[in-house]
C-alpha cells in the first residue's frame, strides 16, 4: 500500500468520524425538537380548553355580574333580547329544547346503535363486518347541513303527511336526524368496548352451551356495561352541541314542549335549541364596550347573554363527561 | 447524510413555494388596482344587491362590488366597524346605532333611498283567506294577541284539508324586516313566543308554501307559486290592497317601506358614483326586475 493511499485512508476516516459525529448532533437535536413538539401537541389540548373557557367566560362574564337574576334566565321563557319596551333573557324554552331533542335522538340512537354494534361485534362475517364498519363510519362523515337539509326537505312532508301535524319541523324531525348523527360515534366505542369483553368470558358461556343470544345478554352486555355506557354518553353530548341540523329541523320557535293536557310530552312541537339560538343570533348581536362610568349600553347585554347560554352548554357537556368518568371509574372499582 | 440532504430538499421546497406563492400574488396584482366597494346587510335587499354589483361589472369592469347579507342589524354593524363602504338597511337606523356610528368613525351616516318594498304578508295558495285588517294581524302576531286560530277569523281551513291553529311564521330578532313588523304592525310591542323563526326572508315564504295552514311575512319579492298575498287593510272596514307598484305608489298599502342605503359621510369616489348609477333609470330598471318599487315610482 503506498502512503498517498494511506492518507487517503485516513482522510476517509476522519471524514466519517466527523459526518459520525454531525450525525449524533443532529439526531440529538432533532429527537429534542420531536420531543418537544409532541410535548407541545400534548399540552395543546389542554391549553385549547382553557383557553376557550376562559373566552367563554370573559365574553359573558358582564351579564353575571351586573344585576343577573338567575330565576329569570333559568326558569322564564320569555327570549325578548332585542325587544323595544322590555328586554328579556329567558332561556327556559331552549333547556327545554335542546333537552326533548337529546332525548328524542337517544330514543333513536341508542337501540339503533347498540343493535349494530353487538351484530358487527358478535353477529356478522368477517367480510360483512368489513362493509358495515366502513359504512357506519360513512355515516359520521356526512355534513350536519346536509343532515339538516333532510331533514328540511324529506323528514319535513313525510311527518306532515304521516301524522297530520301542522309543521314538520319539530322535536320528532330533529330528533330523529340527531339521533342519526350520533349513531356511528356511539356504534364505534360501543363495539370496542364489547370487543374488549375477554374471550375466556364467551368461550366459557359457549362451554357452557349457551345459545348466541343468552350470550350476547347474559355475558357480553353485562361485561360491556361501563364501555357501552360511556358510548351513550358521548352521544348525548353529541346531541347537546350539535348545531345546523337542529336549527333547519327543529322549527326554530321559542316553545316548551310541555303543557297539562296528555301526552304531555308534544313531539310535534316546534323547538328551539341553546346552540341554535347562539348560531342564528350571534352574527347580529353587537358586542359593546363598557363607558366610562363600567356599565354597559342595554344593548350589549344580547351579545353577553348568548355568551352565558355558551357557558350553560360547557357545563352541560362538562357534567356530562365527568358524569361517565365517574360511572366507569365506580364499575371499574366494584368489580 | 442522507437526513441532512432531505432537510435541504424540504427547505428548497418550502422557499419555492413561498416563492412560487408570491410569484402567483404577483400575476393577481392588475387585479389589486381594481376598486373593490364592499357592501352587506338587509336580507330583504340581497338579491337586488347582488344583481346590481353584477350590473355595474358591465358599466365599470374596473370596480367590483361585494355583496353579504346577514340583516339590516349586520350591515349597520359593518359599516360600524369599517367593513364595509356600503350598508344595506330595510329599516331605518335606530338613534342609538347613529350614536354608535358617530362614536366609532366620526362621520354621520347618511341615508340613501334606493327603492320601495311591499312587506307582503303570504298564506298558502289553498288558504281561503283573503284579506286581514292590520288590527288582525296583530292579534295573530303580538304577546298579548289572542287569535290562535283561523276559525277565530272566520276562515274554514278544516275544509280546505288544514289544521285550525295558525302556524305563525316569523324571522330572526335581528332581522330588519322583524323589526318593521314589529314596529308598525305590533305598535312596537313584542312577538308572541311559539313562532317559527326563519333565518332568511327566502326560508319564510319556503315553509309558508309547504305548510297549508301558516302565515308569514317577508319582501314582496320573494313570492312563489306556492303561496298568495294577503290583502291588507289599515282598519276595520277600509278597503283592503294588495301589495303591488301601484297600492304602493298610491300610498294605499299600509306595510310600504323604503329600501336604504347608508354610507359614513357624503360618499366620494367610486362609491358616489356606484350610488348614482343606482338611482339612474338603468340601475332603478333592477329595482323593477327583482320584484321592488323603483325610486321614481313613488310621488313624494
Amino acid at each position: 500500500m503506498s502512503r498517498s493511499n494511506q492518507r487517503s485512508e485516513d482522510d476517509k476516516r476522519r471524514a466519517r468520524s466527523l459526518s459520525t459525529r454531525v450525525r449524533s448532533m443532529l439526531h440529538l437535536l432533532s429527537e429534542r425538537t420531536i420531543v418537544s413538539l409532541i410535548f407541545i401537541c400534548g399540552v395543546s389540548a389542554v391549553i385549547f380548553v382553557f383557553g376557550i373557557f376562559f373566552f367563554v367566560f370573559r365574553e359573558g362574564a358582564p351579564f353575571l355580574r351586573h344585576g343577573f337574576d338567575a330565576g329569570g334566565f333559568f326558569l322564564s321563557a320569555d327570549w325578548f333580547p332585542t325587544s323595544v319596551i322590555n328586554k328579556r333573557y329567558g332561556i327556559l324554552a331552549q333547556l327545554a329544547g335542546t333537552g326533548t331533542v337529546t332525548l328524542v335522538a337517544m330514543l333513536v340512537a341508542v337501540p339503533f346503535s347498540l343493535g349494530t354494534a353487538v351484530f358487527i361485534a358478535e353477529f356478522c362475517g368477517r367480510k360483512t363486518k368489513e362493509v358495515l364498519k366502513i359504512l357506519v363510519e360513512f355515516l359520521a362523515a356526512i355534513p350536519s347541513v346536509v343532515w339538516g337539509f333532510i331533514g328540511l326537505m324529506v323528514m319535513n312532508p313525510l311527518i306532515v303527511k304521516l301524522t297530520g301535524a301542522p309543521v314538520g319541523l319539530n322535536v320528532l324531525n330533529a330528533g330523529i336526524i340527531v339521533g342519526l348523527m350520533s349513531v356511528p360515534i356511539i356504534v364505534t366505542i360501543a363495539e370496542d368496548a364489547i370487543r374488549a369483553v375477554p374471550d375466556a368470558y364467551i368461550e366459557a358461556a359457549e362451554a357452557l352451551g349457551a345459545t348466541r343470544w343468552q350470550l350476547v345478554r347474559k355475558v357480553v352486555l353485562p361485561a360491556a356495561k361501563s364501555g357501552l355506557l360511556a358510548a351513550v354518553l358521548l352521544g348525548v353530548g353529541r346531541a347537546v352541541g350539535e348545531t345546523m341540523a337542529v336549527l333547519m329541523c327543529t322549527g326554530h320557535s321559542i316553545n316548551i314542549p310541555f303543557d297539562g293536557t296528555p301526552p304531555y310530552f308534544h313531539v310535534l312541537d316546534s323547538v328551539r335549541t341553546l346552540t341554535a339560538t347562539i348560531a342564528a343570533e350571534m352574527g347580529e348581536a353587537p358586542r359593546l364596550e363598557a363607558g366610562p362610568d363600567g356599565a354597559y349600553p342595554v344593548e350589549a347585554k344580547h351579545y353577553q347573554a348568548l355568551f352565558v347560554i355558551g357557558i350553560v352548554l360547557f357545563v352541560i357537556t362538562f357534567t356530562i363527561n365527568v358524569t361517565a368518568d365517574l360511572i366507569v371509574k365506580g364499575i371499574r372499582k366494584g368489580k | 447524510m442522507a437526513k441532512f440532504a432531505q432537510w435541504t430538499v424540504t427547505c428548497l421546497t418550502a422557499v419555492g413555494l413561498a416563492a412560487g406563492l408570491s410569484g402567483c400574488r404577483g400575476k393577481d396584482a392588475p387585479q389589486d388596482t381594481q376598486i373593490v366597494i364592499s357592501n352587506s346587510g338587509s336580507d330583504t335587499m340581497v338579491n337586488l344587491a347582488q344583481m346590481w354589483a353584477e350590473d355595474y361589472r358591465k358599466v365599470r369592469p374596473d370596480v367590483s362590488v361585494e355583496v353579504a347579507g346577514g340583516g339590516s342589524g349586520v350591515g349597520i354593524r359593518d359599516l360600524m366597524q369599517g367593513i364595509v363602504g356600503i350598508a344595506n338597511a330595510s329599516r331605518d337606523m335606530e338613534e342609538s346605532e347613529k350614536q354608535q356610528v358617530k362614536q366609532n368613525t366620526g362621520k354621520e351616516p347618511v341615508e340613501w333611498i334606493v327603492g320601495y318594498d311591499a312587506l307582503a304578508v303570504y298564506v298558502h295558495k289553498d288558504n281561503p283567506v283573503d284579506s286581514l285588517t292590520l288590527e288582525q294581524l296583530a292579534a295573530i302576531y303580538a304577546e298579548d294577541g289572542t287569535t290562535e286560530n283561523w276559525s277565530q277569523l272566520g276562515i274554514d281551513i278544516v275544509a280546505a284539508g288544514g289544521k285550525d291553529e295558525i302556524v305563525r311564521v316569523s324571522r330572526q330578532n335581528s332581522s330588519g324586516t322583524y323589526a318593521y313588523f314589529r314596529e308598525v304592525v305590533l305598535a312596537k310591542k313584542d312577538f308572541k313566543p311559539g313562532s317559527r323563526d326563519m333565518s332568511g326572508s327566502k326560508d319564510v315564504v319556503e315553509l309558508v308554501g309547504k305548510t297549508l295552514g301558516a302565515i308569514g311575512y317577508s319582501g314582496m319579492g320573494y313570492a312563489t307559486g306556492a303561496v298568495k298575498f294577503v290583502r291588507l287593510s289599515a282598519g276595520e272596514g277600509k278597503p283592503a290592497y294588495a301589495p303591488s307598484v301601484e297600492n304602493v305608489a298610491a300610498g294605499t298599502y299600509p306595510l310600504a317601506r323604503s329600501l336604504l342605503m347608508y354610507t359614513l359621510g357624503e360618499p366620494e369616489g367610486a362609491v358616489k358614483e356606484y350610488l348614482e348609477w343606482i338611482l339612474s333609470p338603468a340601475g332603478q330598471d333592477i329595482v323593477t326586475k327583482s320584484g321592488y318599487i323603483p325610486v321614481s315610482a313613488v310621488g313624494k
